[in-house]
């Protein structure tokens, strides 16, 4: 409290008498204001979001290693992945964020029922993302794409014909190389495998946030939690962001 | 929320309690939400065409402004205090100079021996 003795504040007077002069029931009385409170709370978030940023950062480096050493076989395993369910699910998961960007502003202004709308669709659109990224994975089970004992390369080794061009899609490549197909496929299931662990965990924590938002206890000027989870979940976002077009798309040109 | 501005120490300037707090409008939002989706097509849309090495530098382009717009004003950074924008910009820095540095390794291993 050294630093109060000197200052103009009423509570310094009574310093441990304190709770008459706070205004939130959550104002912690080792904050001297809510919005050092708040900034502390941002701060702290933004901390734990930068080791995020080393941890997923790790697994894009070693993709971005891999995919020079085994370029070839990184091409055609990219060219497998499905696009269009890729896409939609971007276009689903911006839409999570953005419903999740007006719960916080629904929570700034004290709107109860917008917040738990917008907590509700920012969980269904995350479960959408979810059921989609499962139909993907199981597409990856059916055509023998999930490295180990039942993994297939001869997709690769012989590509099939295409009806229309009578010539196959891709070209055929070395079965040495293309049992590196498996690399690519490890790392798209660990990076993809890692974003839908942080969206399932998320989708944990809305619903106990959609419960409490529901009892009202975000709409009465405490944002905090709302906003530090939005941090979280747009950080999510953020990865997807980067695996979409690095993991689906940078390899499509070559088709012929 | 006033109160507590009122009987405010000026004289304290370690404590990071003078930034503004801003809301973001719902129709700032709508603007962001608009400008991630055309640019969702955008990226995907050029994909299909053979730009040689420019594909992935142009897609990389594309996500990472994406993903400065969602930071900016998605996660309000452009509103924070300078204590959030130099811990934002100092994560990311960091996170580029361990980049190049490993780059820089893997680049040199067999230097002189192609």
């Amino acid at each position: 409290m050294a630093n109060t003795i000197a200052t103009t504040h009423p509570e310094a007077a009574h310093a441990h008498a304190h709770d008459e002069h706070v205004v939130l029931p959550q104002h912690r009385h080792h904050f001297e204001t809510e919005e050092q409170q708040r900034e502390a709370g941002s701060f702290g978030m933004w901390l734990f979001l930068l080791t995020e940023i080393m941890f997923f950062g790790g697994l894009f480096f070693a993709y971005l290693l891999y995919r020079n050493w085994y370029y070839p076989a990184f091409a055609v395993a990219s060219n497998q992945l499905n696009v269009p369910e890729g896409a939609i699910n971007t276009v689903v998961l911006i839409s999570s964020g953005f419903c999740m960007a007006l719960g916080v502003w629904a929570a700034e202004v004290k709107k109860k029922g917008f917040l738990v709308l917008m907590l509700v669709l920012t969980t269904f659109f995350g479960l959408v993302f979810l059921g989609i990224k499962a139909d993907e994975y199981h597409e990856k089970y059916e055509k023998h794409h999930i490295p180990g004992a039942s993994f297939s390369v001869s997709e690769f080794v012989n590509p099939p014909i295409n009806v229309k061009t009578g010539k196959p899609d891709e070209e055929p490549i070395a079965p040495d190389m293309a049992q590196h197909t498996q690399l690519f496929f490890f790392l798209y299931f660990a990076m993809t495998g890692m974003h839908a662990f942080h969206m399932i965990l998320g989708i944990g924590i809305l619903f106990w946030l959609t419960w409490r938002a529901h009892k009202g206890e975000f709409s009465d000027g405490y944002v905090a939690p709302i906003e530090n989870f939005g941090l979280y979940w747009h950080f999510v976002d953020i990865v997807w962001l980067f695996l979409f077009p690095l993991l689906y798309l940078i390899n499509r040109h070559p088709l012929h | 929320m006033s109160a507590h501005i009122e009987h405010h120490d000026p004289a304290n300037v370690v404590n990071p309690e003078h930034a503004e707090h801003h809301i973001v409008s719902p129709l700032e939002y709508t603007y962001v939400f608009a400008f991630l989706l055309l640019f969702t097509g955008v990226t995907v849309g050029a994909a299909y065409f053979n730009l040689g090495a420019l594909n992935p530098i142009l897609a990389l382009a594309i996500a990472s402004t994406k993903a400065v717009v969602v930071i900016l004003f998605f996660m309000h950074v452009k509103y924070q205090s300078r204590l959030i924008k130099m811990t934002v910009g100092a994560g990311f820095f960091t996170f580029f100079v361990l980049i190049m540095m490993t780059m820089a390794d893997y680049i040199s291993r067999a230097w002189g021996t192609w």
